[in-house]
């Protein structure tokens, strides 16, 4: 035991985030009373974070299997099947309470995070994806978020050399003092050149390697498992920061020695640093592990075991090396300027055993520490708040009186509006790969030396989730698939984020266990398993809770990659045709929160076999060739994903639509519903696009043609919105940047 | 004709120049660390994008000082072609193998994008092949692209005629709104005084197949190719 460690007590075990039932478990498990650095062990290993204890029953639901998944949750991250040798790898992560105290490092080393999960994996990074939110866009701290976040994502994406192909940005109060950054990334390796975070072979020395451990981030992942009190920017020490140059130095030199095959396994040391790897390791492949810290390279003098074993300095990888080679992975850090340094073996005994100078400063059983976790099933208990919202049907309110004048507005909300602004900022093309750019509904990026490409997108719809978590976490997966339909994929899988308040409320943790469940029926009936994920709890501040967004972040196939398909109109003469059912709603919609700023309602119900049905007939047409445009009609409706579809291409094309009337006018225009994909038909196609839904046996009908310089929709025949493209473009081009330009 | 793709660490355009010079114009091509100053046996050597020691201190400050680099000067000397593209532009500005400097973005931001590029200057070994005036559609992708030289210098650039591409419109006018860094009269990339060391922002690289947008990167190899034929070979070793 070092001689400056405090002495463990209950009331430093509290101090820790561990409860008292908790800290009596480990002096069990012990036999004895825990040293200050195992005590910093079982707080960071058992925190949400990493342990996932209020989640774990939950997600056991979710379902993971299918013939293609190569690695389902439980790594660093998931694997799934591409065919032709390939195999893409995908995780989504969460950095949001490090973005709100230090919005540029927060959210930079939230990118930095996810890249090294998917190259431990043996990976090529070749995409990420974020999808953020944030509160009042009218509020100056907003503006500092955004533009900390964004230019934090922006510059280690940009410096480390991936692309940046897609994502979203939303706005509701309820993130005011808790906004959301997660993170998305997917990469490609070879399927048998995949490599595990398993300690495997008794003997085998363990490497450290990557950028040397100083003190920040101490208790990263605790942080991140505690809501915020007022002075939560007094955590700032705790955020780490981010060497973007390092991490590119560590891929290329991760990847070449995992290449000459002198690495047996491999894990990023992200949450909980060193303390994580050096058990998680041993404790997948049923060994132990010991460690002489007195090695670990260090950038600050006179650190403690505690705060080496717990940093989350960034760009650190642990490797465990096959015996006998360690000569050639020194060599590869050499030559790309990293530390590469043996600081232990791996054991036989199941135990982790930590070392400072020799003298023993930590022994635990490596299980102790992981498996045997405490897992909690903690109650739930359905919201009082949700009947008086289910109560309210919008069409009590006032119809609009200038119907032009509303679309204009929901095309400037900052939810809708063009996100151009951020995207480009990041680059989007570095690698060569990126068919589709950001500003589609799926990025798609083409894998050389194949006919195949893959895409990509994130999705989640929080004020649905929040009115019913259940449909509202389900319609996340479903946007999500039609996202990938509309560009011509076939959905391969799902990794998740799920961002929700403290588990320890009982209406909260209902929230995260209907949505866990409406995820598992969408991911059931549309059969996409889910990989890996993420949960984030503990998103309130004050008391108040974050809408529950569980964000589905999605990968699918395209044999083909000159299937891909734009959300935009292209030529004049295209007819339209709306594929889906009629069934919209204005609860919980766009039109409610910018029109009358109201979260309130039930969204339109969501029939997943009819959602099945429509993302299958789109990529039918698409596969033979027979839409110009798809587009998935969702936050605004009908009317707002008509106007994207005419003015977010290189060039603007109008259209003349007769909507289907669904009642009343703002019903029809705005109301949302699930599975309506709107596509253009070439003339040549039209025949055949008829015959095709028919054999697909789904609702559809041709609403209008594309052409002209407006956009004019009728209902009724008469018509309602008549609006140059410049008009359009102009609300819809500035509508966000005016909030941060 | 034989290419060389540099790699400093940090850099991240060496795999898709050495993808489009290898699978799509089927030239021979080889990559070229940082520390070699070997390079006998090529005809054109790659400075490719990316963030070359993190571009701490300046962009391309560091690089500019490594043993390739420090190399050029002989390479070229014995005739050998430099295209220098983003972080390599900044690179070869730094190592004084091209006059001026590259600043921070007028807006202050990073900004990836399609411009376009009035072709200025068409009798260089990289721009034979095309017609003055020619636009160009190339993405941009830097934090630090605005050119920068005093004014001596700039006149001496005009006076040779060594700015070889500006910025401008798709129609091909040389505007403001057409220039997405605020660099000093839209120049987007300039050669050395023997016209055989080209340095540009733009990424040719990423224009190089319908695929991905476009092919009129590929015109700058093109050229460059073409001018090797003609000459025989050009290396006078």
């Amino acid at each position: 035991m070092a001689a400056s460690d405090p002495k463990v007590t209950l009331e430093l075990a509290l101090a820790h985030g561990l409860t008292a039932e908790e800290y009596d478990r480990i002096i069990r498990i012990l036999g004895r009373e825990p040293t200050y650095t195992e005590l910093g062990l079982f707080s960071a290993l058992w925190s949400e974070h990493c342990a996932y204890k209020h989640s774990k029953v939950f997600l056991r639901l979710l379902p993971t299997k299918a013939p293609h998944v190569l690695q389902g949750p439980g790594e660093n991250a998931g694997i799934v099947d591409l065919g032709d040798g390939w195999a893409l790898v995908l995780k989504m992560e969460s950095h949001n309470h490090p973005s709100f105290i230090e919005p540029f490092q927060g959210a930079a080393t939230g990118v930095g995070g996810i890249l090294r999960d998917i190259f431990t994996m043996g990976a090529r990074p070749i995409a990420t994806l974020d999808s953020l939110r944030f509160g009042d866009p009218e509020d100056p701290k907003t503006r500092y978020l955004i533009g900390g976040v964004v230019s934090g994502i922006s510059w280690y994406g940009n410096c480390f050399g991936v692309p940046n192909v897609g994502g979203e940005v939303a706005f509701a109060p309820e993130y005011q003092g808790n906004p959301l950054v997660n993170v998305m990334c997917v990469g490609l390796v070879r399927r048998d050149r995949i490599f595990r975070a398993r300690a495997e072979g008794v003997g085998n020395p363990v490497f450290y390697v990557g950028a040397k451990t100083g003190r920040d981030g101490i208790h990263g992942a605790t942080m991140a498992s505690a809501v915020f009190e007022e002075g939560a920017e007094e955590r700032r020490p705790t955020v780490q920061v981010g060497d973007p140059f390092t991490e590119k130095l560590l891929l290329e030199a991760c990847l070449e020695a995992m290449a000459g095959g002198a690495v047996v396994g491999i894990q990023d040391m992200g949450a909980a640093g060193l303390a994580c790897c050096s058990s998680e390791m041993p404790s997948r492949a049923g060994t132990g592990m010991e460690v002489e810290l007195s090695r670990v390279p260090r950038r600050e003098t006179g650190m403690t075991p505690y705060e080496i074993m717990l940093s989350e300095s960034q760009e650190r990888m642990l490797l465990v090396v096959a015996q006998g080679r360690e000569e050639e992975v020194r060599t590869i850090f050499a030559k790309w300027e990293l530390d590469a340094v043996e600081i232990g073996r791996v054991t036989g005994d199941g135990l982790l055993r930590v070392r400072m100078d020799g003298q023993l400063v930590a022994e635990v059983a490596v299980r102790a520490l992981t498996e045997e976790a405490p897992v909690y099933e903690k109650p739930t208990a359905r919201p009082g708040w949700l009947a008086a919202l289910h109560a309210f049907d919008p069409l009590s309110l006032p119809e609009p009186a200038d119907y032009e004048a509303a679309l204009l507005r929901l095309l400037a909300a900052p939810t809708i509006a063009s996100k151009q602004w951020v995207y480009r900022q990041y680059d989007q093309q570095v690698g060569i790969n990126t068919l589709v750019l950001p500003g589609s509904d799926a990025g798609v990026l083409r894998i050389k030396g194949t006919s195949k490409a893959i895409a990509v997108t994130t999705d989640s719809n929080a004020r649905h989730v929040f009115l019913d978590p259940y449909q509202g976490a389900a319609l996340a997966v479903a946007e999500a698939a039609r996202n990938l339909a509309c560009s011509g994929a076939r959905p391969l899988a799902v990794t998740d984020c799920l961002n929700f308040g403290s588990p320890e409320r009982p209406e909260i943790l209902w929230q995260f266990a209907e949505a866990i469940r409406g995820i598992s029926e969408a991911c059931r009936a549309l059969e996409i398993p889910v990989v890996s994920g993420n949960v984030s709890f503990y998103n309130e501040t004050e008391g108040e809770a974050i809408l529950p967004t569980p964000v589905i972040g999605m990968a699918g196939l395209l044999e083909d990659a000159g299937w891909r398909t734009t959300q935009w109109f292209k030529s004049a003469g295209d007819r339209i045709a709306l594929i889906g059912p009629d069934a919209v709603s204005l609860g919980g919609s766009e039109y409610l929160a910018i029109l009358d700023r109201r979260l309130a309602g039930r969204p339109a119900p969501l029939d997943l076999r009819v959602e099945r049905d429509v993302q299958a007939a789109c990529r039918a047409a698409i596969e033979a060739g027979l839409v110009s445009s798809a587009h998935d009609a969702a936050e605004g409706g009908l009317a707002v994903a008509l106007a994207e579809a005419s003015v977010s291409g290189p060039e603007a094309v109008g259209a003349e639509v007769e909507l289907p009337s669904l009642g009343r006018h703002d019903l029809t225009l705005f109301g949302e519903g699930p599975s309506r994909i709107v596509v253009s038909v070439p003339p040549r196609a039209q025949r055949h696009f008829e015959s095709l839904m028919g054999e697909c046996q789904v609702p559809w009908r041709f609403i209008g043609t594309v052409g002209d310089e407006r956009l004019t929709l009728k209902v009724g025949g008469s018509v309602l919105v008549s609006l140059s493209l410049d008009q359009i473009a102009h609300a819809w081009r500035t509508g966000f940047d005016r909030y941060v330009g | 004709m034989r290419f060389g793709v540099v790699i400093f660490p940090g850099t991240w355009s060496d795999c898709d120049f050495h993808y489009v010079i290898g699978e799509v114009l089927h030239q021979p091509v080889k990559y070229v660390w940082h520390r070699d100053t070997d390079l006998g046996d090529l005809d054109c050597l790659i400075l490719p994008g990316g963030f070359s020691y993190g571009d701490y201190l300046r962009a391309g400050a560091i690089a500019g000082r490594s043993p390739v680099v420090e190399a050029l000067p002989d390479f070229v000397a014995r005739g050998g072609y430099v295209l220098g593209s983003c972080n390599g532009f900044q690179i070869l500005c730094e190592a004084g193998m091209l006059p001026g400097a590259l600043m921070r973005n007028e807006c202050l931001q990073y900004r990836c994008q399609s411009t376009h590029l009035f072709v200025e200057n068409a009798e260089t070994p990289f721009t034979r092949g095309l017609r003055p005036g020619q636009v160009l559609k190339m993405p941009i992708s830097h934090g630090e692209g605005k050119y920068y030289a005093d004014p001596e210098t700039l006149r001496t650039l005009k006076a040779r005629n060594r700015i070889v591409f500006r910025y401008c419109t798709e129609a091909g006018d040389v505007t403001k709104d057409a220039n997405p860094n605020g660099s000093l009269e839209n120049i987007a990339g300039i050669v050395n005084e023997g016209g055989t060391v080209l340095g540009l922002m733009p990424h040719p690289e990423r224009a190089a197949e319908t695929a991905m947008g476009g092919t009129d990167g590929l015109l700058l190899f093109h050229s460059l190719v073409g001018s090797l034929v003609e000459d025989g070979s050009v290396l006078k070793r």
